[in-house]
């Protein structure tokens, strides 16, 4: 497949902003069971609002993939067989809560509202922040299902495009939690930091796994099913067109398999090792520039991991261009 | 149920272009155009087509043959494009089973052609819309016209004959019995998309004759006679 840069981004940058605004829920969830200081509401609201202009960053990059964007609003009517449908309903909605959540906090809305059990307060953020996490969580399965939905590209019809996706979102987003923290100045840094480190390490088994499953794959579909011609030779001669189509631009990267590879040995590099060496450092040194390094060089990373996940996908239709493949 | 379809005989397509060509003339000018070219006389010429004729080579030199193999929207039974499209721009006729494309609703978005296997449908770079064969659905719907020329521009242009058009799910039409009788074949069944055209395979016309058709062993006529005759009686003797 072409991987379309609007696309990449969207995905990277959406997945970083639900990231960060985990972070910044999970922060208050460890502080109302007292294993961290609770911090001082601008700092969720901060973090939150940065998260915002994160979507909506991702949003406006999106529109870059239509060819009438003006049109956009009518992508939200299909939504009960359209995972990308589901997506445009999911994305705006989480921007609303994440908006209300850093609103709340902002207002200092913190008067509980009922109690459950001895001594769980329930506030207006605490009930923002749930509800939020749960639309985040239905936004990375509708983001990653618009891959992992499509049967034809084998590569991403699995179980693991939807992990790697979520799993991604959130390293990259508690890294930027980490970065934020260190960059205010809160003490919150080793704890967003720690968590980065775990969520990157699953995220490589996870999407290591995604390599492993994806370099052993036997598509379906052989040049002798396209054509219906049962011979083991079958040489194209003329693919119709003079100067390409949609078909060879659309579905084909154009790049040669060695910068394949060496992109992929460059985010393997970029995503995992490099951020979980410098929030260690950071931690060691008391650094407050590493963190923010750390996500530099993770979301610089996870672009590359995002081209690379559309270069690597092979569409049966490519069977009927083969002199491009 | 009507499902309307083309059946496409890979025997007797020769790859002359008439089917692209007509298919680009008739549909630029009528309800699903204009259809772009870029650069059309530059050294890269692109642009949008519903139909194409690929070329293929089967074997290995010497024993080799050519098909010509013509593309186009399949109209699928189970079209996996429609599904996906987030705007219901894309669907199929309930009356007809012809997939169309709404271009008053398409936001181009290109999700259904990565939906689409056989690579059918294309962006119009100029409109931003998705576009793929109508089956020339304004040609064939307009009653307007003679029930000769109710067909589709690329069937009514084939000098060959190798374009058939017609209802697959009437087990009496032309195209069905086509299907049926010359091994008519789908296009990766694997998928399970169950496309509505049908290609009939290449057939070899070979011909069987008995050394008896050639000669006739009581020919009375036969002048040749290769015996050597001793004097001893022959068929002239007996026979008068």
């Amino acid at each position: 497949m072409h991987p379309a840069f609007s696309v990449i981004l969207l995905t990277t940058l959406i997945g970083a902003g639900q990231g960060l605004y985990l972070a910044m829920v999970t922060g208050q969830l460890y502080a109302i069971a007292r294993f961290l200081p609770l911090q001082k509401d601008q700092f969720y609201a901060l973090g939150s609002l940065v998260a915002l202009v994160m979507l909506v960053a991702g949003l406006g990059a999106s529109f870059f993939h239509l060819g009438r964007p003006e049109r956009a609003w009518r992508a939200a009517s299909k939504w009960k067989t359209s995972w990308l449908s589901r997506e445009v309903i999911a994305l705006p909605l989480v921007m609303f809560l994440v908006f209300a959540y850093a609103l709340a906090h902002l207002m200092e809305w913190t008067e509980p509202l009922f109690r459950v059990g001895q001594s769980l307060d329930v506030d207006v953020t605490l009930l923002l922040g749930l509800l939020g996490t749960l639309a985040s969580f239905a936004l990375y399965v509708c983001t990653a299902m618009i891959y992992a939905g499509v049967k034809f590209l084998e590569e991403w019809h699995t179980p693991l495009t939807v992990t790697n996706f979520i799993f991604f979102g959130a390293a990259s987003g508690f890294m930027l939690a980490a970065a934020y923290s260190a960059y205010v100045g809160n003490p919150l840094v080793t704890f967003f930091g720690t968590w980065a480190a775990i969520l990157t390490l699953v995220a490589l088994v996870s999407r290591v796994a995604h390599l492993a499953r994806n370099a052993r794959i036997k598509h379906k579909s052989t040049i002798q099913t396209a054509i219906g011609v049962r011979h083991t030779v079958l040489t194209q001669r003329a693919q119709g067109a003079t100067g390409g189509s949609f078909n060879t631009r659309e579905f084909f990267h154009g790049r040669s398999d060695r910068t394949l590879g060496l992109v992929r040995a460059l985010y393997l590099i970029l995503v995992f090792p490099v951020p979980i060496l410098l929030i260690g450092a950071a931690y060691v040194t008391e650094s407050s520039t590493l963190p923010i390094l750390a996500f530099a060089v993770q979301f610089l990373g996870l672009l590359l991991e995002r081209w690379s996940f559309f270069a690597e996908a092979r569409h049966p239709q490519n069977l009927y261009y083969q002199s491009v493949a | 149920m009507t499902q309307l379809a083309l059946v496409i005989d890979l025997n007797v397509c020769v790859g002359c272009h008439a089917c692209v060509t007509s298919c680009k003339e008739w549909n630029t000018s009528g309800w699903a155009g204009p259809m772009v070219d870029q650069d059309p006389y530059g050294a890269s010429p692109t642009g949008t087509f519903f139909n194409r004729v690929q070329t293929f080579e089967v074997g290995t030199f010497p024993n080799t043959e050519t098909v010509h193999f013509p593309k186009s929207c399949l109209h699928c039974e189970e079209p996996p494009c429609v599904p996906v499209c987030p705007t219901g721009a894309s669907y199929k006729r309930e009356d007809n089973g012809v997939v169309l494309v709404d271009y008053d609703k398409c936001i181009g978005c290109k999700y259904c052609s990565w939906a689409c296997p056989y690579g059918a449908r294309e962006v119009d770079a100029e409109q931003k819309v998705m576009k793929k064969c109508t089956l020339c659905i304004d040609r064939i719907t307009d009653a307007k016209l003679s029930e000769r020329d109710r067909k589709p521009a690329c069937v009514l242009a084939c000098p060959a004959g190798a374009r058939l058009f017609g209802d697959v799910h009437d087990p009496d039409s032309e195209v069905s019995v086509a299907i049926r009788e010359h091994g008519g074949y789908q296009l990766m069944p694997e998928w399970g998309t169950k496309p509505s055209n049908h290609y009939l395979p290449r057939q070899k016309a070979r011909m069987h004759i008995d050394p008896d058709e050639l000669t006739r062993v009581d020919n009375p006529l036969r002048k040749e006679d290769l015996t050597s005759y001793t004097g001893e009686e022959t068929l002239d003797d007996v026979a008068w």
